[in-house]
């Protein structure tokens, strides 16, 4: 293993976050008041990315026969140190080993009511890359964050803009669970996030963090 | 997982004592660890009983319990198996203590037959589905509806809190469970029912849940799929025994508890 790639370890946890991105949220409009929401998202909303979706930079990712392309959701992933509960804000950062470039791939879909191990869950669908210690990234809510692919630079975005910074997430996330050592929490992935075909190589790049490339090849060809 | 962990034994638990983790199995006078020694059921600090990998659950999966909630639900049709992930953050084992806020008003059990995969399964067919068990346990997965939102509802504030998720006493081999699907399953609070059931009563069973979920994601060794509840889920209060039972599988103690046992 490299000694700039981080994977969870066994009995790890990967989480993501929805909509924590201000754009991303404001895209669904007056959805939010709608049914099936009636409401929108007071506390932190987490899913899962189990240990089947872990991958490594360069891994080849299938794009399952059912659907014909992937949306590619960059993100910044942050590695927990120590046990966090509870933690507050003046501590939160404490508790953070570093960061990890985070491709939290899904199956597009529209709703956001159900959750979607459907979409959410294909083997393969989150790679995890280049780590960087905390203490080496100056400002984790303030880092540039593009995708390319085939080289050609199709989003262009930031770790900002998010309705809860890497501190607040860790507060209010810790206020009804505990992160684990080695547990890994997204800070969500950006709006307009683009979309890949089989065939097409995909490279994010967290500024200050890393890069993260990886392949999508169609499942007959896997 | 370690093979060992599943091996053919009939039932097998996992507990603390003497400083070690040590696996055992039942005796007449509680339990007796791999080492010999015989204890009794309270002088053991009871663990999941085998290596939990992904921990997938089930929602609305018994007719009568969709009928209970049938007020509540945004969406009634279901065109697939409401399926929902948890972290390992959530577990503990037969009579631990679980935290019921007290800014909560509906804190509620749910009484599960957990189903262990044994083997790695990529579409698996329904016919072949059995096959990949290792066996059973009982699940008490706790809910608070409080902090129920409309995103990818059950969130995970209302399922995923430490301690809401009780697994054991008994991993039991699948070999000694010839039907799965005639299980007789209660719930007893403070030694009242509250909640009856039978697993004939699932709406998606057990090969069913194999087959659909291993066609999206692979299904590894440890991996355990909570299978849903039945009907009568009633809110807990702190100092609250709640006992989930399922015939030939286990008796699973729990105690609700309140914020001063975890400091807050």
């Amino acid at each position: 293993m490299m000694p700039n790639i981080f994977q969870p370890p066994s009995g790890a946890t990967v989480y993501g976050t929805l909509l924590n991105h201000r754009e991303a949220l404001a895209a669904l409009g007056d959805q939010v008041h709608a049914a099936p929401y009636k409401a929108p998202p007071k506390a932190p909303i987490l899913y899962i990315k189990p240990r089947n979706t872990w991958a490594h930079p360069g891994d080849a990712v299938v794009v399952p026969s059912d659907t014909h392309e992937l949306q590619i959701g960059a993100t910044l992933g942050v590695v927990i140190g120590r046990a966090a509960c509870q933690v507050n804000m003046a501590n939160a950062m404490d508790y953070v080993a570093g960061f990890v470039v985070m491709n939290d791939i899904s199956v597009p879909h529209d709703s956001f009511y159900r959750p979607s191990l459907r979409f959410k869950c294909r083997d393969g669908s989150c790679p995890m890359g280049a780590f960087m210690p905390r203490d080496a990234v100056v400002n984790p809510d303030a880092l540039a964050v593009t995708v390319a692919i085939d080289d050609v630079e199709v989003q262009r975005t930031d770790t900002g803009g998010r309705v809860r910074s890497v501190a607040q997430l860790l507060v209010d996330v810790t206020e009804f669970m505990t992160l684990n050592q080695g547990d890994i929490l997204s800070i969500g992935v950006s709006a307009h996030a683009p979309l890949a075909q089989a065939g097409q190589r995909v490279r994010i790049t967290i500024a200050g963090v890393g890069e993260l490339e990886n392949t999508l090849v169609s499942e007959a060809s896997a | 997982m370690k093979r060992a962990q599943v091996a053919r034994v009939a039932k097998v638990a996992k507990v603390a004592y003497g400083g070690a983790i040590h696996d055992a199995v039942p005796h007449p006078a509680g339990l007796q660890l791999a080492d010999g020694r015989v204890l009794a059921e309270e002088a053991v600090v009871w663990l999941p009983p085998f290596e939990v990998g992904t921990i997938i659950a089930l929602g609305l999966n018994y007719a009568d319990h969709v009928k209970e909630l049938s007020k509540e639900l945004t969406v009634t049709a279901k065109d697939e198996p409401l399926a929902f992930l948890k972290g390992r953050n959530a577990l503990v084992g037969h009579r631990a203590q679980t935290r019921r806020p007290a800014e909560v008003a509906f804190m509620h059990y749910e009484c599960e037959l957990a189903v262990v995969i044994g083997r790695t399964a990529k579409n698996v067919k329904r016919a072949d589905a059995m096959s990949f068990v290792a066996g059973y346990t009982v699940a008490n997965d706790y809910a608070i509806r409080d902090y129920l939102e409309n995103y990818y509802r059950p969130n995970l504030r209302v399922k995923n809190r430490d301690g809401g998720t009780v697994l054991g006493p008994w991993l039991v081999d699948a070999a000694e469970v010839p039907d799965p699907h005639a299980l007789q399953l209660r719930t007893l609070v403070n030694g009242v029912v509250t909640q009856q059931g039978n697993t004939r009563d699932l709406i998606s069973d057990i090969p069913e849940l194999i087959e659909y979920l291993s066609g999206f994601m692979t299904l590894n060794p440890g991996d355990v799929i909570l299978t849903g509840t039945p009907d009568g889920v009633v809110n807990v209060n702190v100092g609250d025994e709640v006992i989930t039972e399922i015939d030939g599988i286990g008796r699973l103690v729990n105690t609700i508890v309140a914020d001063a046992t975890f400091g807050r």
